[in-house]
């Protein structure tokens, strides 16, 4: 009988407190249990960055992190990011660009851009691939994505 | 040496063995009570988690009856250095390597390897400790940790105290996911010498992308410059024997003269220091291939700089 763990932490600025079993990432966590189906499950394995949320202020793969570690910490997913501007600056820009076309790596692309844009306000091209090399994409040919990161970078500073 | 499986080498575990045989969870806040929760030597350790959950989703890691989150343990953070050495505790994350201006001036080939580890988002998560524990003879920090003589720090609860041990990095690995660490002993940090003055180091890691890819091979290389003589030579190769490995015959061949004339000398000496498999990622003709070229192309490097 696996044990129960109760977790109580800060999610999109709300505190949340649920229980989980030792095994449970946090993706399982966010999407099964707390219903926020915005971070995706692609691989599981860190490889896509699809499942990517942000953890005391840094962006990690959700499917690696265990749900039981994310006790007293701050977690933001895309659904905390609605009236986020810089967020707002890169759903234009996507759409403009068409930097999104099946849609499904495309929330962990935008956490992962609006990280790199809390960093580094005007990126080089080569800086933007370099910050989203942890995402992958099949579709775009990243291209449109790197041009939509560099738009909203210009729309946002 | 008969091929592995993909990734870690590790093979499947019993279902029983899983995540279904965690009875407890535990998240010590001092190393005294984690050393204390360790005495039987029934708990999985937990950091970073990035090796530990892929692992347990497919089957590969197997667990005890405590699974123990240490990311609480105060003692096991920072980077600290004194006189003639650097503190990093265990839990320091690859990205805490990277952002590091000890790292980067002092550790080059460390901070380089901390560069090229995988992504942002599992940089943040990985910790030192972490890597060296999952013992993969890929392990990105483990070659130029190698380059860099660390020892390792081991803390277990003896008679009531933690008692503390520190053996070399080198000595360490046993096998591809095995160690020297006990059941009941904790890795508490990395002790890395600063190296001699003059010393420079570079680490090339070879895979299919630069980014998130685990090496085919990965070389470490640091020398004092004295013309074109080396002294204090180490080399160190990744993913070419069951451990990540000190190259003995490597450092001597480029030890024994000056360059350019030891460079094929020492790429002989690489040709026996290493031990390489066929695996998912390359052959073992291949590896061969390519720790001889890239090793010729960082020796030539440093011949004309």
């Amino acid at each position: 009988m696996s044990p129960k763990i109760d977790v109580a932490f800060k999610l999109n600025g709300v505190d949340v407190r649920t229980t989980v079993s030792p095994g449970m990432s946090a993706l399982e966590m966010l999407r099964d249990e707390l219903h926020l189906t915005g971070t995706k499950y692609g691989c599981g394995e860190g490889e896509c960055g699809a499942c990517t949320i942000n953890v005391d202020g840094l962006s990690a793969n959700a499917c690696l992190m265990f749900a039981a570690d994310c006790h007293g910490r701050e977690i933001v997913t895309i659904e905390g990011l609605v009236s986020d501007p810089r967020t707002e600056a890169l759903k234009k820009s996507f759409v403009a660009y068409g930097a999104v076309q099946c849609g499904f790596c495309t929330p962990g692309f935008v956490m992962q851009a609006r990280n790199l844009l809390e960093k580094v306000r005007s990126p080089t091209p080569e800086q933007i691939r370099r910050g989203i090399e942890g995402n992958l994409c099949r579709c775009t040919g990243y291209k449109k994505i790197v041009e939509a990161i560099s738009e909203a970078a210009a729309a946002s500073s | 040496m008969s091929p592995q499986p993909a990734t870690t080498g590790r093979p499947a575990v019993a279902p029983e063995e899983g995540v279904a045989a965690i009875e407890t969870y535990a998240a010590p806040r001092s190393l005294a009570e984690a050393v204390a929760l360790l005495r039987t030597g029934e708990a999985t350790i937990l950091a970073g988690g990035t090796d530990l959950m892929p692992q347990s989703k497919t089957g590969r890691a197997r667990f005890q009856r405590m699974l123990m989150n240490v990311r609480h343990v105060p003692e096991l953070r920072g980077i600290r250095g004194t006189q003639d050495c650097v503190r990093f505790g265990a839990l320091t994350t690859i990205t805490e390597l990277l952002d590091s201006a000890l790292v980067k001036n002092r550790f080059n080939a460390l901070w380089q390897a901390a560069d090229h580890f995988a992504s942002e988002q599992l940089r943040n998560a990985a910790t030192i400790g972490g890597n060296i524990c999952n013992a993969s003879p890929a392990g990105d920090t483990l070659v130029p940790l190698l380059v860099f003589d660390a020892r390792v720090e081991l803390t277990s609860e003896v008679n009531g105290a933690a008692a503390r041990r520190t053996l070399p990095l080198a000595e360490f690995f046993v096998g591809p996911g095995r160690t020297q660490r006990r059941a009941t002993e904790l890795l508490t940090a990395v002790e890395v010498p600063l190296p001699p003055d003059g010393f420079f180091s570079e680490f090339y890691k070879f895979g299919t992308r630069p980014a998130l890819d685990i090496s085919a091979i990965a070389i470490g290389f640091g020398a004092v410059r004295d013309g074109q003589r080396l002294r204090q030579v180490r080399v160190a190769f990744g993913a070419v024997a069951p451990t990540p490995i000190r190259a003995a015959k490597t450092e001597a061949a480029l030890a024994s003269q000056p360059l350019p004339a030891a460079i094929e000398p020492a790429l002989a000496a690489a040709a026996a220091d290493i031990h390489p498999i066929s695996d998912i990622r390359a052959s073992a003709w291949y590896r061969r291939e390519l720790v001889r070229n890239v090793l010729r192309r960082m020796l030539n490097n440093v011949t004309q700089n």
